[in-house]
């Protein structure tokens, strides 16, 4: 029981960090570690992300 | 690694399988459950119906064509193929393309195409019965809206995420694609004016309402600090703290009302018109990080959470329909929520949730851009579609189950009910309700809002959703429930609204950007200015004409806006169509060919008869007649009050007709290019040359369905391992 609780609960973790992008910077820690150079400070990272949607168009429908 | 046997692993194979006993008997029970829900449907009449009979015969429905039809869709129409990459592989940019899980993406793709409308449409629809909207949303999605989305979404990804536009000017020509661009600017034009006439009716006079969505901006800008400044990137705690900030603003609504503040608060609608334009053009020019991000964080936060409650609510509430399965507006036409009968206009105040033109631009552009693998189109395109029907069939339930005279007493405009419970009481009854003004005053004292005559759809969901949840929790909080629900409707409208703006923006410097280059530049601060501010002014100045109509602005423009959503589906269902016959596949060219033929009837005639009909309730010329010719005898008819309204109608009669007409035309425009695409494909039988993208063999594994088989989650696991040797 509480086994699959904690399943479920990381399931809507993981759910959530990807869909919210918190996730990208996992990833970019991850692939900075595998090639071997330092990565870019959290807030200098999510400045570039955030600058990058300024360019972009998420529309949303009716 | 070899790639063949990745495709084998992870696509499936395309034969027939011949089904397992468990699939034969999960599957024959849910036909089983559909069929008997369906049955109740059609023929219980005059006895007390469980609202949950709609709400399985939708759920079966679903599934049923989820797993065979989009399976059909895939493998043969559109031939989906998962060793070929993705745009999103292709060209991984961590950015625009990024390859997505597909049930993330599922979540994307459906957070950007849910909106009101869905929610809008239904209820309004809800004069004819639920019986004539219940069918239209689950045939429609099953057959048109979730195969427009798919297929579209299909076509734009072979073609490294094209928008609607790009392909019709491609496939089908310069000047169908130049009329599809017009037509895709004005429609958007006019679903952000309708969308921000429904929050305006839905705030006026509402210090509550006004009061907590005013605090929405406060807490959106909160929260870009906390996301750029503070704590860079914590966007589930930011949005956390968000939701707990909104509860807070709509239970201290409830306190404002009362206080000295109220007054302030109560505001008309031409003021709150001003409110939402100048809103609209600070949300555009703004960078999207201080406000659109987070608010959109909110919305769609908000968004899932309220339909997730609502679907729960409904199951503990068990209401009763009470609204007749057709009602008698259905065969005449003479409903005062909107006028016209049930062919064709059921087909089009439904719109969003069953088949909406709009969803074709999200295919075509951001979502293409994110698929991981080809066959993820079934669940993120029809599966999206599918969830967004769902909402729509819960919006439906909720209009129909509350007193159907307080239904018409909040939706017929204020000319026919006079504005106060007891001549709305005497108009309702005048319909055949047993309404007394009693009850009115009674669910205007429950919700802590005068209800008379709130229309545009908002308020009678707001009233719907309180009693459903009043009555599945308990308590007596009908009227936070209310302001709640009004706040998560106006929540994301206006996120439609400033995100819409935007998009408009975008499109407007695009295009003149092709003849002034600097006004192409999304950098240069004044083409930014100047497109937000000629975007704003378009849709606001409808919305002024809207507000101001004495007639009644949402049934006036409603119409408008449903006929136009369809128009863009009718030119999406085009290019795909011709796309098919273009690639050879003429057999199944009836998958989107049936429902464009569908489509393109209804449309027309209610175009049609939106011009061309002699009943001045239908048609917009007709109306104008009179008006003008009664205006010139010195004559002011009702509801009009003054000449200065009567001059009011006759222009806005002959915008609106000018209007509908200019749409229907520029439809007709891309149907005869498309039918001599067409002719000349088929005369040269077989595949033509289309802007398909070469096939690249793919490198990555993932599942193809929802759930991963275990075949799949083998290869998967065998890929980590040739990933990790590599290392």
């Amino acid at each position: 029981m509480t086994r699959a609780l904690v399943t479920a609960w990381r399931g809507v973790r993981w759910y959530l960090r990807e869909w919210s992008g918190e996730a990208r910077w996992d990833d970019h820690v991850a692939e900075c570690a595998a090639h071997g150079h330092p990565p870019l400070s959290r807030r200098e990272f999510e400045r570039r992300r955030s600058d990058a949607r300024e360019r972009s168009t998420v529309a949303r429908c009716c | 690694m070899s790639t063949t046997a990745t495709a084998e692993a992870s696509g499936g194979s395309t034969g027939r399988r011949r089904p397992g006993l468990r699939s034969i008997l999960v599957w024959g029970a849910v036909a089983a459950v559909g069929a008997v829900c369906w049955t109740v449907l059609a023929v219980a009449r005059g006895e007390s119906v469980s609202a949950l009979w709609i709400l399985f015969a939708a759920l079966c429905s679903y599934a049923i064509a989820y797993r065979f039809y989009s399976r059909f869709i895939a493998r043969r129409v559109l031939r989906v193929d998962d060793g070929r990459a993705t745009p999103a592989e292709r060209h991984s940019d961590g950015i625009d393309y990024d390859v997505t899980d597909r049930r993330v993406l599922f979540g994307h793709h459906f957070a950007a195409i849910a909106g009101a409308g869905p929610l809008v449409g239904p209820v309004l629809a809800a004069q004819m019965g639920y019986l004539p909207g219940t069918i239209w949303i689950i045939v429609g999605v099953i057959f048109a809206g979730a195969v427009q989305d798919m297929t579209v979404l299909f076509f734009s990804m072979r073609r490294n995420g094209k928008s609607l536009g790009q392909m019709v000017r491609e496939e089908i020509g310069v000047v169908g694609g130049i009329a599809a661009l017009i037509a895709v600017f004005a429609i958007m034009i006019i679903i952000l004016a309708v969308l921000a006439l429904i929050v305006v009716n839905a705030l006026a006079e509402s210090p509550w309402g006004v009061f907590s969505i005013a605090l929405t901006i406060p807490i959106a800008l909160f929260m870009g600090v906390y996301l750029r400044v503070l704590r860079p990137g914590r966007v589930l705690e930011a949005t956390a703290l968000g939701v707990v900030l909104l509860l807070a603003a709509v239970v201290g609504g409830g306190y404002v009302e009362g206080s000295g503040l109220g007054d302030a608060l109560t505001l008309s609608k031409e003021w709150l018109v001003v409110a939402l334009v100048v809103y609209g053009f600070v949300a555009s020019v703004l960078p999207v990080w201080l406000l659109l991000t987070p608010r959109d964080y909110l919305s769609t936060f908000m968004k899932v959470g309220v339909i997730a409650l609502l679907a729960v609510g409904l199951l503990l509430a068990r209401p009763v329909l009470q609204a007749d399965a057709v009602t008698d507006f259905a065969r005449e036409g003479t409903g005062p929520v909107f006028a016209g009968s049930l062919f064709p206009f059921v087909f089009i105040t439904i719109a969003c949730g069953a088949l909406s033109g709009f969803h074709a631009l999200i295919s075509s552009g951001t979502t293409p851009k994110m698929i991981a693998k080809e066959s993820h189109v079934r669940l993120v395109g029809y599966g999206g579609m599918l969830m967004e029907s769902f909402v729509a069939i819960s919006a439906l339930i909720a209009a129909v189950v509350i007193d159907q005279g307080l239904y018409f007493a909040m939706n017929a405009p204020l000319g026919a009910t006079g504005g106060d419970p007891e001549t709305a009481a005497t108009f309702v009854q005048g319909l055949g309700f047993q309404t007394t003004a009693e009850d009115l005053a009674a669910a205007a004292a429950a919700v802590e809002e005068p209800l008379i005559s709130r229309t545009g759809g908002a308020p009678t969901l707001a009233v719907g959703i309180s009693t459903i949840l009043s009555d599945a929790f308990g308590g007596s909080l009908a009227a936070f429930w209310y302001h709640f629900a009004i706040m998560f409707e106006a929540l994301f409208i206006l996120t439609a609204v400033d995100a819409g703006t935007r998009v408009g923006r975008f499109m407007l410097q695009d295009t003149v950007g092709n003849v002034w280059k600097r006004f192409g530049d999304l950098t240069w601060r004044p083409g930014n200015v100047i497109a937000s501010a000629v975007v704003v002014a378009l849709w606001g100045s409808i919305l002024y004409i809207g507000v101001t109509d004495p007639l009644g602005g949402v049934n006036q423009l409603f119409p408008l806006f449903g006929i136009a959503n369809q128009l863009l589906a009718a030119i999406a269902l085009l290019l795909v169509t011709v796309l098919l016959i273009k690639h050879g596949r003429v057999r199944y060219a009836r998958v989107p060919g049936i429902p464009l033929v569908w489509d393109l009837v209804v449309t027309m005639t209610a175009s049609f008869q939106k011009v061309f009909s002699s009943d001045p309730a239908v048609g917009y010329f007709a109306q104008r007649n009179r008006y003008a010719d009664a205006r010139d005898a010195g004559e002011v008819l009702a509801p009009a009050q003054d000449p200065g309204q009567m001059d009011q109608v006759v222009f806005n009669s002959t915008l609106n007709g000018v209007l509908q007409a200019v749409f229907a035309v520029l439809v007709l425009v891309v149907a005869v290019h498309a039918a001599v695409v067409i002719a000349r494909a088929l005369r040269s039988r077989g595949a033509v040359p289309t802007t398909e993208e070469p096939a690249v063999p793919s490198q990555i594994v993932e599942p193809a369905g929802l759930f991963a088989t275990a075949e799949e989650k083998r290869a998967m696991a065998e890929q980590r391992e040739l990933a990790g040797s590599a290392r």
